[in-house]
């Protein structure tokens, strides 16, 4: 019961972790860094919460959302990767602006 | 005959009608105007047959390939999905109208596959009775959004679209965090089971405060809106259309459909505060509206504002004040629509959208103002429009429950609408000090504004029928007797 603990808190901790990365750096591939390192988080807690007990086996609907989730995150990144470099383009900076007013 | 058409399992054919369309109009480009227009019409047909159906036999559960709930994904139709729908379909079928006249052939090319993939992912969400499967959905939704404003193409569109895509992804993540937590107390995703088996208990407190600050940061509820008017004014007119009359009531429909089925022991305290947020988005989102320079970020402001009244029926919470807050979502859905198609008109016409200089507009594209003006009279609420009833029964929720301070802001946003409003239109009549070349705007472009505006006015007097229609599957209690 303990390690399942372990690894879900793990988890959070990366949530939180990916969190305040989002909100303190500005350079965008930091900010898409952050965002998958949330994810990630949240992927550990669904894996470490499927095992409840040693004697059973694991619950397998948890693995399925999983990878469903790591499909979802990797056209989101190709998506926000790409965005990055159009914005590099138009920009010349790899940050977004504080404020947009024209 | 009629048994058949009740016979067709409608809820499928919704989802895969528009995913089919978009991979034609990809694989196809050539004639992916034709295609994107025949989707729509087909889109339109199908939910008046899921309507029927609805009519006929009530709510509608379908189980995906047989399994069925728990380990299975159903999905699950009734008066509430029903009202998305339809939403979804009006609005639908007159942005596609209206995209095939305002994008080049170069852009439409892109803009046919998005859409239909937007819309199949709205009505993927608006049909869905597994969490973790609208999780999916609203994903869908975001990337497809966010690649249509992008589309505009330039900076201020690039970055807004960038920003929007971060602050999607960040509360499709606590939204997720949440379902996993109910996930691992309850043992099952699906909707209807949760709301039996969910119990008081704090794993559910952090479910319900992951999910709900996920799901307001997608809904841009005061004050988490700083990414919405910049991403819905850089955005392509039709574009703009679908994002503030559509896409932001996706994840508000996700919120209602958890406050109404799997939280509801709601916390009184809770509730109260999303009504405060809602009361501020309102008269703030209607000061910064009148604050702005130019016609869109006008118009995404007033979508602030309008986001903001459907949160005042959460301390309210009976049947009259849901019905007349999913009323005011219907028909500020039609209104906003017309309205942003109106400002593209404008743009397309006089090449900027400065409501300084918006030089006769009323002699050179009166259809256009007239759908402004019918759509700004639902948006402020003046009898006989959609708003009107829905700010009524708002209204009347909130004196019979002794609640009267929300029945101030609801006037005071009313006001601040009006003035708003006529702000533009008072500018409209001016003549302007710099001699232009005007470009063309196709009749079709001007059609379709008016159109939808005068549906949204239309929504004023069918409402007995509509409340009919939204009651189907008790949603939200028992229906409103007023």
């Amino acid at each position: 019961m303990s390690h399942v603990f372990l690894y879900a808190l793990l988890g959070v901790g990366l949530f939180v972790l990916g969190l305040y990365a989002l909100i303190v750096h500005a350079h965008l591939l930091r900010k898409i860094l952050a965002i998958n390192v949330m994810g990630t988080g949240v992927f550990l807690v669904l894996v470490a919460l499927a095992g409840r007990n040693q004697d059973t086996l694991p619950d397998p609907v948890p693995h399925a959302m999983v990878i469903t989730g790591i499909v979802v995150a990797v056209s989101a990144t190709a998506l926000a990767l790409i965005l990055m470099l159009k914005v590099n383009g138009a920009t010349g900076k790899n940050e977004l602006p504080d404020r947009d007013r024209d | 005959m009629i048994g058949d058409i009740v016979a067709i399992p409608w809820v499928v054919v919704l989802i895969v009608l528009p995913l089919m369309g978009g991979m034609a109009c990809f694989l196809f480009p050539t004639i992916s105007k034709s295609l994107g227009l025949m989707t729509a019409l087909a889109i339109f047909t199908a939910v008046g047959g899921l309507s029927w159906q609805l009519v006929e036999e009530g709510a509608q559960r379908y189980a995906i390939g047989g399994w069925g709930a728990s380990l299975g994904i159903d999905l699950y139709a009734d008066g509430l999905s029903l009202l998305m729908l339809v939403m979804a379909a009006l609005v639908g079928l007159g942005v596609s109208v209206y995209s095939s006249g305002y994008f080049s052939r170069d852009k439409a090319n892109h803009f046919w596959p998005l859409w239909l993939f937007l819309w199949g992912a709205l009505n993927a969400l608006f049909l869905s009775a597994d969490l973790f499967n609208l999780y999916v959905t609203l994903e869908l939704l975001g990337l497809a959004a966010v690649a249509l404003v992008a589309l505009a193409g330039g900076r201020g569109a690039l970055t807004s679209a960038m920003r929007y895509l971060l602050v999607s992804l960040l509360g499709s993540l606590f939204y997720l965090l949440g379902v996993v937590l109910l996930y691992h107390s309850f043992g099952s995703l699906d909707i209807a089971i949760l709301a039996q088996r969910v119990e008081p208990s704090p794993a559910v407190w952090a479910a319900v405060g992951l999910m709900s600050v996920g799901l307001l940061l997608k809904t841009a509820l005061f004050p988490m809106h700083f990414w919405l008017p910049a991403a819905h004014a850089s955005a392509p007119a039709p574009v703009s259309a679908l994002l503030s009359a559509l896409v932001v009531k996706a994840s508000f429909y996700i919120l209602l459909r958890l406050w109404l089925e799997v939280f509801p022991q709601t916390n009184t305290a809770f509730s109260q505060l999303l009504g405060l947020l809602g009361a501020a988005a309102v008269l703030w989102g209607g000061l910064m509206a009148l604050r702005q320079t130019r016609l869109k970020m006008l118009i995404a402001y007033s979508t602030v504002a309008q986001l903001g009244y459907l949160f005042l029926a959460f301390p309210l919470a009976t049947s009259c004040a849901w019905t007349g807050m999913l009323y005011l979502l219907f028909s500020h859905a039609l209104a906003k629509a017309a309205m942003f198609m109106a400002a593209g008109n404008i743009l397309r016409y006089g090449g900027h959208d400065r409501i300084a200089d918006l030089d006769q507009v009323a002699q050179r594209l009166p259809l256009t103002l007239a759908a402004f003006s019918l759509a700004g009279v639902s948006i402020m609420g003046l009898p006989p429009s959609g708003g009107f009833v829905a700010k009524w029964l708002l209204l009347e929720a909130s004196m019979n429950s002794g609640q009267w301070w929300w029945a101030i802001v609801l006037i005071l946003g009313g006001l601040l609408a009006a003035a708003y409003v006529f702000r533009v239109i008072g500018y409209a009549f001016t003549q302007a000090e710099l001699p232009h070349e005007a470009g063309v705007v196709p009749a079709r472009m001007e059609w379709t504004a008016l159109v939808l505006a005068f549906v949204a006015i239309l929504l004023g007097f069918i409402s007995p029928a509509a409340f009919e229609l939204m009651g189907i599957g008790a949603p939200f209690g028992v229906g409103c007797a007023g």
